[in-house]
């Protein structure tokens, strides 16, 4: 059975001021296995942030359902953690507490807290920062905060939603080897939101990609690289090739996204 | 000068001061110069002085007290009916639809207009101080913490319920930290509105306080004594958003330090 099953998902977004309704996604269906890593390739406007935040809660399907361990998603809960775009730390909050948020929130003992807060500040290397401000940290360890955060609450499903998008190049770059790195060691299910052709490749074990809106699932290619991946493979023969083709299916998305002036 | 360049912390400080010292200078030369009779208007040191016999002769420093007391009493009360309700408005929405046409009509019901009105109620004692300046603040305030706490950024609210917090877990540990630092602004604000209403109040019906020591020295055309209240209350006023200020700044460091 698959860890999650999106059962033709389809949202609409009603009209505005009587305007036309919006078909951000036509009907979906995705079935992700356990520790799957998916990325979800895409122009902007596609939907694809749509499609995760029907994932995560946050969003209603207009019809059809989503199912993890066989169970219909109605609301957000603390079995799927999110990574957003945005920075989504509590400003008043430090690192650490921020980390905290969702294990107070179970009403978890602090001893316990502050081992798993401990152990997950090291894996993003912040344990120095433990008790800095958000508006300390650049924009990479603010998100690193964040992956922290939603992985200390242990969650049966990792939902990142372009979560390095405002990065520059070669932080970005670290990022998706820090992420990587956890995943090959943790084997969470993470279903990944990105724009960005590289990326997609170099993290997933499967690459989705959705067509410019209304969205669908246009095709859904593996990723055959071995684990642990290193940032060379972005480099090899067969990682261009990837890379050629996938961009060949993007493009034409892309250029009719623009025309609808997306 | 360059715009929204900022300027050396002396030259701030000297600045401001300097202000200061033109004003005495100016009101000074007005006055001791002769253009202005007296009878209307006191030179500053005639000012200090009939402030001086206020102090000691008229016990006008029991005036400033019960002055300070009402506004505080009123101001606290309001806030703490206020505050609970405005979030409880930006937080639920049906909360909002019920309150907010009434609140936003109560809130241009000038409180000065009530005295009349409070005084055939409660008499002139300081139940009818408190009543106006809650009028004067607590619709203000309902309004303004309800708009904060409706201005949540929504994708930290997003977050929380991704990480498993509860409706409740939003209300207590998103949008009310959230809000904190502008809501302790807003009362800020209204402790200095405050102040006009007890003025007010004390100026129609009352037999103590600032602003009744004002009219009893019209009557006498003491100029130099209402002068000195006047000054007496901006310089209360200032202290106490000084500190205001810094207990806003010491709660609320992630923002505002």
């Amino acid at each position: 059975m698959s860890k999650l099953a999106i059962e033709k998902v389809e949202r609409i977004f009603p009209g505005v001021r009587g305007g036309a309704p919006t078909r951000a996604i036509e009907p979906i269906t995705l079935d992700v296995m356990d520790n799957d890593f998916i990325t979800i390739l895409g122009p902007s406007g596609c939907g694809k942030s749509t499609l995760l935040r029907i994932v995560a809660g946050l969003d209603t399907p207009t019809v059809g359902q989503v199912l993890l361990d066989g169970a219909r998603i109605t609301r957000a809960g603390a079995d799927r953690g999110m990574v957003f775009q945005s920075y989504t730390l509590f400003p008043w909050l430090t690192v650490r507490e921020n980390i905290c948020f969702g294990l107070v929130e179970k009403g978890m003992p602090l001893p316990e807290q502050k081992e798993i807060c401990d152990f997950y500040l090291d894996r993003v290397g912040l344990a120095a920062f433990a008790n800095h401000l958000p508006r300390q940290l650049s924009g990479g360890m603010q998100q690193r905060t964040a992956l922290a955060r939603a992985l200390a609450n242990n969650p049966k499903l990792l939902l990142l939603d372009e979560p390095f998008g405002a990065l520059d190049h070669q932080t970005r770059e670290l990022m998706q080897e820090l992420l990587l790195g956890i995943w090959e060691q943790d084997r969470k299910t993470v279903l990944f939101v990105t724009h960005d052709i590289d990326e997609a490749i170099f993290m997933a074990s499967r690459v989705v990609v959705m067509s410019a809106r209304p969205g669908r699932i246009k095709c859904d290619v593996p990723v055959p690289f071995e684990h642990p991946r290193d940032y060379k493979i972005k480099t090899t023969t067969a990682f261009a090739e990837l890379k050629a083709r996938l961009t060949e299916e993007i493009r034409g998305e892309a250029m009719r996204a623009v025309e609808m002036g997306a | 000068m360059s715009p929204l360049k900022p300027i050396a912390r002396g030259r701030r400080i000297a600045l401001g001061v300097a202000f200061f010292v033109i004003f005495a200078l100016a009101w000074g030369a007005v006055t001791l110069g002769g253009l202005v009779s007296p009878t209307f208007l006191a030179s500053p040191p005639q000012m200090l002085k009939g402030g001086w016999s206020l102090l000691t002769e008229f016990g006008f420093a029991k005036d400033i007290g019960v002055t300070v007391w009402r506004v505080l009493g009123g101001f606290v009360i309001a806030a703490a009916l206020a505050v609970p309700l405005g979030v409880a408005m930006g937080a639920y929405k049906p909360v909002e639809a019920f309150f907010e046409p009434f609140i936003s009509f109560a809130r241009y019901l000038p409180a000065s207009a009530f005295i009349p009105l409070l005084i055939l109620w409660l008499g002139v004692g300081e139940a009818q101080k408190l009543a106006v300046i809650f009028i004067g603040s607590f619709f203000q305030i309902v309004l303004m913490v309800a708009v904060t706490v409706g201005q949540t950024r929504r994708d930290l609210v997003e977050a929380a319920y991704t990480l498993g917090a509860t409706d409740a877990g939003i209300l207590k540990r998103v949008l009310i930290p959230y809000a904190g630092p502008e809501i302790a602004e807003h009362l800020r604000l209204t402790l200095g509105w405050a102040w006009t209403y007890v003025i007010v109040a004390e100026l129609i019906g009352s037999s103590s306080g600032i602003g009744h020591m004002i009219t009893d020295s019209q009557a006498l055309l003491a100029t130099d004594q209402m002068i000195f209240g006047i000054i007496i209350i901006g310089l209360i006023g200032l202290i106490s958003d000084f500190v205001f200020q810094a207990i806003n700044r010491r709660l609320f460091h992630w923002k505002l330090a």
